[in-house]
Order: C-alpha cells, then structure tokens, then sequence
C-alpha cells in the first residue's frame, strides 16, 4: 500500500506529463534556437506549454517566463525588482513566514543595507492588514508576499497589499510567492495587482526542476544571470525542453481549479473530523486554509517518530516541510504554538488523485500510533 | 621513470620476535586498501615498504591519498626507482622533483647510503646532487637551516631511489596485529572516533548499531552506514550488526522507572554486545563514553553499564574533552554527518530528569523487571535477529 500524502514537498508526474517529456528527450529533441525543422518542433513545443500556463492564470503568454524551478522564480523576481527600483528607495516588505528562497534572498539585500520590514505572523499564520499599511511607505521598492503557505496552508491576504502600495503611493513591485498556490487556488495576477508570481510545476504533478515566473507587461525588471538570450533574456540558457514539455502537460491535465478544490476539500474535510476524535490531536492549520495542505500535532509523539511510524504502513507526509530538515518551525512559532507542538508538528498534504479510502486508512494509523508511540 | 611509494615502518620497527607479524599484517592492510587499483609489487626491506605498480596506468595520486589512512605507517613519499648510478640519479632527480624545485626558492640535499660499497660517501651524493640542481635551476640557493624543499637520495641494496619531503601516516599498529573489538556505534560524534582510535592501536573493528523503528528513522541507519565507510578507510572493511531494538526499548519505557530508562537501555545494549561478540570472536567492546559528558556518562553510570558486560569495555576518549574529540571527527571527516539530525537510539524516551547517581541494585532491579517481560532467551533472540552488513 502506498498513500503519498506529502504533495506539498513533491508529487508524482502524471502520465501525459512524463509521456510528453520522453518525447521531448527521444523524439523532438530540437533546441528551440535552431531554425530546423527540430528546432522548429521543439519551439512550438516550448511555446503550447507557456500558453498552458498561461490559460490556466488568465494572463497572456509574453507574461510567462519559464525558470528552472520556485527558487530561481523567486530569486530573480526579488534582485530583479530592487535592481530596478533601488533609485526610488530602500524598503522592501515580507513577511515572516516565506519559504526559505524567499527569506535567504531577503536576508542577502539585508546585509547590503536595505531595509527588510518583516511582518508578523498573527495565530493563524497571516499578517495584519494594519501592520501591512504602516509598513508600507513611499520608499518602498518591493513587497513580497506568499500566496499560500507551505507548512499551514494559509492563505495569506496578497489582495491588501496592492491596495497599500496604491495607498502609500510607493513605487513598489508586488511578488508574490504562489508555489503552494498554482493550480490549487484561482489567482488572476491581473485582478490581484500582482507585478510578479512564482509558480513551480513539480508541485502540481509536473517534473522536478521547472517553474515559471509571471511579469507583467511593462514591468521590465534586470535579469540576474546573463547568457544566450533564451525567454526574452530573463532566464538564459538552453531552455530545459523535457521539463517543460512535461509542465505544459501537466497543467492542462490539471482541470478544473475549483472541481479539484472541492474535491481536496472534502478529503480535508474527512480528516479534519477524524482527528478531532483522536485525542491529544491538534489541528494546526487554520479552518479557512488551503484544503490541499493540513498541519496538526499528536502530542508526545515527535515529529520524527510519527512520520516513521506512518512510512512502515506506506503512508508518507511530512515533518515539518520537507526544505528544513532538523529546524524548529519558525513559521509555527510565529504562530504562537507551544515548543511540545511544534516539536510534534506534521504536514499532511493532498492531492486531486488522493481518495476518501486513503484518508479512512491514513485516520486509522495515526489512532494507532496514539495507541502504541505516545509518552 | 618507475615511481615508486615509499613506506616508513612506524612503531612496529621496534617489535622484536614479532616484527615479522607486523610487517606481514601491513603489508596485507596495504594490498586490501589498494588492490582495485590495479597490481602492485610488494618490497619489504630495511623498516620501509616499496609499493611498485606493475601495470600502466594506475592511478598513484589515489593509492597515495589512501595510503596516507593505512595504521603502521610512520611516514611515505612518493619516489622514483633508478640504476644506482650517478649519471642515473642526477637525471631523475631533475626530472621527477621538477615541479617542486621550480616552485620552491631554497633547498638541500640529504643523501643515505645503506649500501656502503657505492663508491661515493654520503655528503659526496648530497654535493654532487646539489651542484647539478643549481645548475638546472637557476632561481634555487641552497638552505641548509630552513629550505622550501628537502631533496632526498637513498642508497640502498639493490637501487637507488630519489624523493621530495615525506609525508607524515597515520601512525599507530597495523589493523587486525591486536585482535578484534566490537565498536557500539549510535551515529553521534563519539562513537566513529572511538573505533578510529582503537583501530589505531591494532585492533580490528566489528561494529554492532540499535535501531528502533518507528522511533528511529531509517535514515539514522544509512548514516550509521556512511559513518563507518569512513572509519573503515582507517581501519579496513566493517562488519555491522544491526540489532532490532524497538521491543524491548518499548518494554523499558513500560517497565522502568523513568530516571533509569537509559541506564536500562545501556545495560540490554551491553548485554546483546556481548553475545555477538562471543560470536564474533571480540575481545571487548569499545564505546564513544566520555566522562562526564552526559547524564549516562558519570562514574556511577558508567559503573551501572560496565557491570553488564562480561567482557572488558574499552573507552579511548574517557579523558577527553568535546572539542578535541571533535577535532579528530574532523580530521577522520565524521563530523559532518555525525551531526545530521536523525532520532537515534540514544535520544528516544530521553528521561527528562536521569540519575545521576544510580544505584546499581536498583537498576539491576528494574533491568529484570524488564526482562521479565520476555522469554528467558530474548537478549539472544534479539542478537540473532541482527541484520549483517560489510561494510568499506
């Protein structure tokens, strides 16, 4: 038995997915730069998969940039946007609870002088609106803001944030981390005031080191690699045909958002429920959060312990979130949890291929590691 | 040009009766490091041991490097063999140390003469030898206090050879001269060093790790594992024995009062140690205790666990403090996987308050309270249960 509930780390490829990237490796193997009739294969291949992305925001292909993964999207979209702005000023505004390759680039502009408003993260793990309007001023070069989460599943409130840079009359970017959110939550960048979106396709049952970067038009931030002008000369390189191919595919396979999130929400819902007839199970996630991703402690069972014990019976979530082996949770603790909760905080996250079955079979072990694990 | 390494007997020149043991197991320590790299000839005489690639190709800078780790070895150098000829040697001389004589901006020659029919006396070889290298590199002088490079020329019974500066080995007893130990192995800092400094004295490693699933994760095992590949370039190929140890840690936490689970647990882990190594042949069984280090580290744990071992339990860094253990965890390059942050056997059910002071009675007491539990055999049972590995 094999129930993988651990989507938020990874997930698997589906199959039109992993069949369009064989093709791309065995069959149209072109680059896209050469003007041959493989290269013109391979062109039209890489451009069918940026209007699948496409489609599925709502925005017009020339906004979509492929990258190698969430990490470049959002490292590029942060140094390009101050490269550009840091004439008109200094601030730039996150919060506290951006996945790593939000928060390291950020701790890098930091130490060159700018400087970084960090907003808290309140009991459920969003900002405060307020906080948000005061720390937003007119200096203000950038804000960043992650769409979901990826330890809770919060939904952050991204929709205040172009109203405060409106308000404040800065001349800041939006960027907006939506790794957790591509494809689970209807997100028009347009509609949102949204400058720039991170999106990661292995997330969404797409292949391993290939994302995409949403810039608006018009909005022209610097590149930080330089190289043989591939998408548009933001992100050189030989473009990485196999992944993307597989993104395109994966994207259109992907269906309906909102079908999904019902669907999700229900398996969510299920567990939800269950657990709370467990004792000494907390639910750690807001009620309100994205149903794919759901964090809860079985006090005095450590993190650890737990996913070992549910692994031995094929069921596979995650300690924390996967990108920061052996750390305490800082978004946990911003949110105010107790250390016994933390150190006993699990993600379980979902997918549209997971069942109701798993989601019975998944409540079944976690009363038996209650039973025969807890202190 | 036939390079050559050169090996410098340690301690075990100074064997007596026994010397012919020593160097019999380092030469055997030195094939079964570097047999795969391709067929060498072994040349023991006059406390040194030539290693001499007999076919083309071998990579000698990777024989070199895994030489530098092999225990009864005081020092090596790379060498080249020649005809023990003037002409010969001055030639080979500017060839082979080319690269270091042109790097360097003094140096000085220091010749031995074993043979003492060649018709030149030591300092006549030194002179000569520094006249040509003058001569074919210009920028060098000569430094006889404190020179860049020290060019060597040894004169021995049946050729000459010509090297840079040594290199310091790793010391200690060749591997398997002092029998066997079986090394408890958690995968912290300590442990790895234990075995590397024990297999320094001679001893071979058989290596013997407790995993308890679900508590300990799968990958505390595979760090167990690229642990001891590490120390096993010290101290050769590992056995390990994977005890599964779950039930009964489980049964300690049921049975034993808090403050004692780890002296317990210490104890149990002692007792199946011992069992295989009875197997195993072993001597003793080493630990990574250091006193005073943790709550299951003072003299009077240490008393409580000594007491259930039949056999003696060897402690190489009892003395020592964390960071001179650490720095030989560096040295051996343990460290950084050592502090990988994987639950192992030694951090599930952590008391929160442990004895300090324990009470042998009483933990010998709670130990039976245990064992009560299972049938009379479960310690062999469980030791029979292991999973064996080789390992390096």
């Amino acid at each position: 038995m094999n129930i993988y509930l651990d989507t938020s780390a990874t997930t698997a490829v589906c199959k039109v997915a992993a069949d369009a990237a064989y093709s791309v490796m065995t069959e149209f193997y072109g680059n896209p730069s050469s003007i041959h009739k493989k290269g013109i294969e391979a062109r039209n291949i890489l451009e069918n998969s940026r209007e699948s992305v496409a489609s599925l925001l709502g925005v017009s292909p020339e906004e979509i940039y492929f990258t190698h993964g969430g990490t470049e999207s959002n490292n590029t979209a942060i140094f390009g946007a101050v490269n550009k702005g840091k004439r008109y000023g200094n601030r730039i505004v996150t919060t506290s609870v951006e996945h790593p390759s939000v928060k390291e680039p950020m701790k890098v502009l930091e130490a060159q002088g700018y400087e970084v408003i960090w907003l808290k993260a309140d009991k459920y793990g969003d900002f405060s609106v307020e906080e948000l309007y005061n720390a937003v001023d007119k200096r203000t070069i950038l804000v960043s803001i992650m769409a979901v989460n990826n330890e809770v599943g919060t939904i952050l409130k991204t929709e205040q944030a172009a109203a405060a840079i409106r308000a404040a009359g800065a001349p800041a970017l939006l960027h907006v981390d939506g790794v957790q959110a591509f494809g689970k939550l209807k997100i028009n960048p347009s509609r949102f005031g949204i400058d720039l979106m991170s999106m990661s396709a292995h997330k969404l049952h797409g292949p391993k080191g290939v994302g995409a970067l949403y810039i608006k038009k018009g909005t022209g931030i610097l590149p930080i690699s330089f190289g043989g002008g591939q998408e548009r000369a933001m992100f050189p390189g030989t473009e990485a045909m196999p992944a993307i191919a597989g993104f395109g595919a994966a994207v259109k396979a992907c269906g309906d958002i909102e079908h999904n999130f019902y669907k999700v929400a229900n398996l969510n819902g299920i567990l939800r429920s269950g657990l709370g007839s467990i004792r000494d199970v907390y639910i750690n996630s807001p009620a309100n959060a994205l149903p794919y991703i759901l964090n809860i402690s079985v006090k005095g069972i450590p993190s650890q312990v737990l996913v070992n014990f549910l692994s031995e019976r094929g069921i596979y979530i995650s300690a924390g979130s996967a990108c920061k082996k052996g750390k305490r949770s800082e978004v946990l603790t911003a949110m105010g949890l107790p250390p016994a909760l933390i150190d006993s905080a699990v993600r379980i996250s979902l997918s549209r291929f997971n069942t109701e079955n798993e989601m019975y079979a998944t409540l079944n072990a976690i009363e038996d590691a209650v039973k025969r694990l807890r202190l | 040009m036939r390079e050559t390494i050169l090996i410098k007997n340690g301690e075990i020149a100074l064997k007596g009766l026994n010397r012919k043991n020593f160097e019999d197991a380092l030469v055997k320590n030195i094939r079964d490091r570097i047999y795969d790299l391709g067929e060498f000839k072994y040349i023991k005489s006059q406390s040194t041991v030539m290693v001499e690639p007999l076919s083309p190709g071998i990579d000698l800078d990777e024989a070199f490097e895994r030489l530098k780790k092999v225990f009864g070895i005081a020092a090596l150098s790379r060498a080249v063999a020649c005809e023990k000829d003037m002409n010969e040697i001055l030639h080979y001389t500017c060839v082979f140390l080319k690269d270091s004589l042109m790097a360097a901006k003094t140096f000085k020659v220091e010749a031995k003469r074993s043979d003492k029919k060649f018709p030149l006396k030591s300092p006549e070889i030194s002179a000569e030898t520094g006249a040509k290298i003058l001569e074919e590199f210009p920028h060098l002088t000569v430094d006889v206090h404190n020179p860049d490079i020290i060019v060597m020329v040894e004169i021995r019974d049946r050729e000459a050879f010509i090297h840079g500066e040594q290199v310091k080995g790793a010391g200690g007893i060749p591997v398997g001269t002092g029998g066997k130990a079986m090394l408890l192995i958690s995968g912290g800092i300590d442990s790895p060093v234990a075995g590397y400094m024990i297999a320094k004295r001679g001893i071979s490693i058989t290596a013997v790790h407790f995993a308890s699933p679900p508590y300990t994760s799968e990958l505390a095992e595979q760090k167990v594992h690229r642990l001891l590949k590490k120390v096993s370039e010290y101290s050769g190929r590992i056995k390990l024995y994977t005890v599964p140890f779950t039930e009964l840690q489980e049964a300690i936490r049921a049975h034993c009062p808090e403050e004692l689970f780890t002296l317990v647990m210490r104890r149990l882990m002692m007792k199946i140690s011992c069992v295989l190594a009875e197997k195993e042949d072993c001597k003793a069984l080493v630990t990574g205790e250091s006193l005073g280090q943790v709550a299951s580290q003072t003299l009077g744990a240490l008393q409580c666990t000594d007491d259930a071992s039949v056999l003696p339990v060897l402690r190489p860094l009892i003395g020592m403090d964390k960071d001179e253990i650490v720095t030989i965890s560096r040295k051996i390059e343990t460290f950084d996987i050592s502090i990988e942050p994987f639950e192992d056997c030694c951090t599930v059910f952590t008391p929160r308050h442990p004895r300090l002071k324990p009470d042998l009675k009483r933990v010998i007491q709670a130990e039976e309270k245990v064992l009560s539990a299972f049938p009379e055999d479960i310690l062999i049972k469980t030791a029979e249960a292991s999973k064996v590995l080789e390992i390096g």
